[in-house]
């Protein structure tokens, strides 16, 4: 089962540190590979605190850490960084900017995938 | 040799902390006081050993990655020039020559952070302040979009929520403040009000404020999941302070509406100033993406996202932006300058930046830099290196040289290449 929920992306103080540390680094991988999310939708998806997501979009998927956070249901926040934007497109509306805060996004427990295939 | 260098300005964030003690033994930093963990990382994590250019990721003299570079350059139809913000005003000028020189696009990270806010001012202008301003007389704070105990850690004490002023002695119990966000944040936990807005809803919310400022009465009880009621009472206390202050953020560019919700947040503020001194501040990230803004400002009468290839400027965002161009496949050779597309485009932005001869200027290893054709290793502005940068209030302040590497700085390898490719 997956759902579309809307994706957000931002800075973090743990993605700024591992930033300097360099995006190579584990302090980086680790502050960018995670999701946040509702606790009912990660309830209704099955997606355990801690479990892995996957993130899909027409532009791409990427599999994330997910953790229970106090976002509003429907709503995903995603560090900033070089995962993130593999779900990102490159339309910007005529400024420039990509929707890097309000694209839709699928979203599934990992576990149903591999079930699934 | 160990030294101490006190007043060091931090060059992160828009913030530009300009109260920092650097202590160091040689080039090795071993000490920064009153820097936030964002601005720790600058100093600490610095690597000063010295590197030579990079052709192919072999390491060659100076002369031949320049000449290479302005062999790369020469030969292009469209060549792209990216980046900007974590550089010195003064590189920044040099950039904009040598697009100038090459009829290049330049752009600058504006265009994926506060090109929209730009937008608008250019639409419906910009009632603007000073940091200090704020610090000394703002009494009603209003951050919209925008998380600051996240992005720029050292604002609220230095500047906004806690700093104490000349007309604000008790700091933060001398103020009232807002957030208004899609989510809680650390920054709407600090706040004394949260309004919750949808996503994709700040427009209309805050048009139903404009409405509300000129006394009209909306027709619904609730707008973007925010109750009309709550909108009542923010207006009351926007109308009836001594001094208000919106800062605004990724919440309102990134969104849909992007320059729209920012045109719409500053002619609210232009619209109270009939009742109260009102102003609004963009968050700036980057340590000098403002300079960026300022430096092609002068120099081309546009902000970003500006092309010299018909021989004078001329400005298309949508056209001329770094991602528009990267994902159409325009740009066929990019330089890089002090930023790492490669980690914070569209992947499939990105990936044009693997297919085309790309010229990277930077202190410090970057996914775009992996796989360069030309890597040009710099001092940092602010490190190793002095410089000028440009505030989140457009106040310029001068970035010091803390530890001597004898790296060649963004300014001096420009210089070089603009002089090879002539």
């Amino acid at each position: 089962m997956s759902e579309r929920l809307t994706l957000i992306t931002g800075r973090t103080r743990k993605q700024a540190v591992g930033m300097h540390k360099g995006k190579d680094s584990p302090e980086y991988r680790e502050a960018t590979a995670l999701v946040e999310m509702n606790p009912e939708d990660m309830a209704r998806l099955k997606i355990e605190d801690g479990g892995k997501a996957l993130l899909r979009t027409a532009e791409g998927e990427v599999e994330l850490t997910a953790h229970a956070g106090s976002l509003p249901a429907g709503l995903v926040f995603v560090p900033m960084g070089t995962l993130v934007n593999k779900l990102i497109g490159t339309e910007t509306l005529g400024t420039g900017m990509p929707s890097f805060k309000g694209q839709t996004v699928d979203v599934a427990a990992v576990t149903e995938r591999e079930d699934a295939s | 040799m160990s030294t101490v260098v006190e007043h060091v300005t931090c060059p992160f964030c828009g913030c530009l902390c300009d109260d920092l003690t650097v202590e160091a033994e040689g080039v090795e930093i071993r000490k920064v006081r009153l820097a936030c963990s964002s601005g720790q990382g600058i100093f600490m994590d610095y690597d000063p050993r010295p590197r030579r250019p990079l052709v192919d990721g072999r390491e060659v003299e100076w002369e031949n990655a320049v000449a290479e570079a302005a062999s790369i350059l020469s030969a292009a139809d469209s060549p792209l020039i990216y980046g900007l913000s974590s550089s010195a005003s003064e590189a920044q000028r040099k950039a904009v020559a040598l697009a100038d020189r090459i009829g290049a696009v330049i752009d600058s990270t504006s265009s994926v952070c506060h090109g929209p806010t730009g937008l608008a001012m250019q639409a419906v202008g910009e009632p603007t302040c000073t940091l200090g301003e704020v610090r000394d007389r703002a009494d009603l704070l209003v951050f919209w979009g925008c998380n600051p105990d996240a992005s720029h850690l050292r604002h609220f004490p230095r500047f906004s929520l806690t700093a104490k002023g000349a007309l604000t002695p008790n700091g933060r119990a001398d103020r009232t403040v807002y957030v208004v966000d899609v989510r809680p944040t650390g920054s709407s936990k600090k706040a004394d009000h949260f309004l919750q807005v949808d996503v994709g809803s700040d427009f209309e919310v805050l048009t139903t404020l404009r409405l509300l400022v000129k006394g009209k009465e909306p027709s619904v009880d609730t707008v973007g999941g925010v109750p009309v009621a709550q909108l009542k009472e923010l207006v009351e206390r926007m109308k009836s302070c001594r001094y208000g202050v919106a800062f605004m953020g990724m919440g309102l560019t990134m969104a849909p509406a992007r320059q729209l919700n920012v045109a719409e947040l500053f002619t609210l503020v232009a619209e109270l100033n009939e009742f109260a001194k009102f102003s609004v501040l963009p968050m700036r990230g980057h340590g000098n993406v403002t300079g960026a803004d300022q430096v092609l400002s002068w120099t081309t009468g546009y902000p970003f996202a500006v092309s010299f290839a018909r021989g004078y400027p001329q400005f298309s965002p949508g056209e001329f932006s770094a991602v528009d161009m990267l994902a159409r496949r325009a740009a066929d050779a990019a330089v890089i300058i002090a930023s790492d597309p490669g980690a914070h485009f569209p992947a499939a932005a990105a990936a044009h930046l693997e297919r085309i001869p790309t010229i990277v200027l930077d202190h410090g290893p970057s996914v775009v830099a992996s796989h360069a054709r030309v890597v040009f290793p710099t001092a940092a502005y602010g490190v190793d290196a002095a410089g000028t940068a440009y505030r989140m209030d457009n106040v310029p302040i001068p970035l010091k040289r803390v530890i001597s590497t004898g790296r060649l700085t963004d300014e001096e390898i420009l210089d070089r290449i603009i002089e090879a490719v002539a």
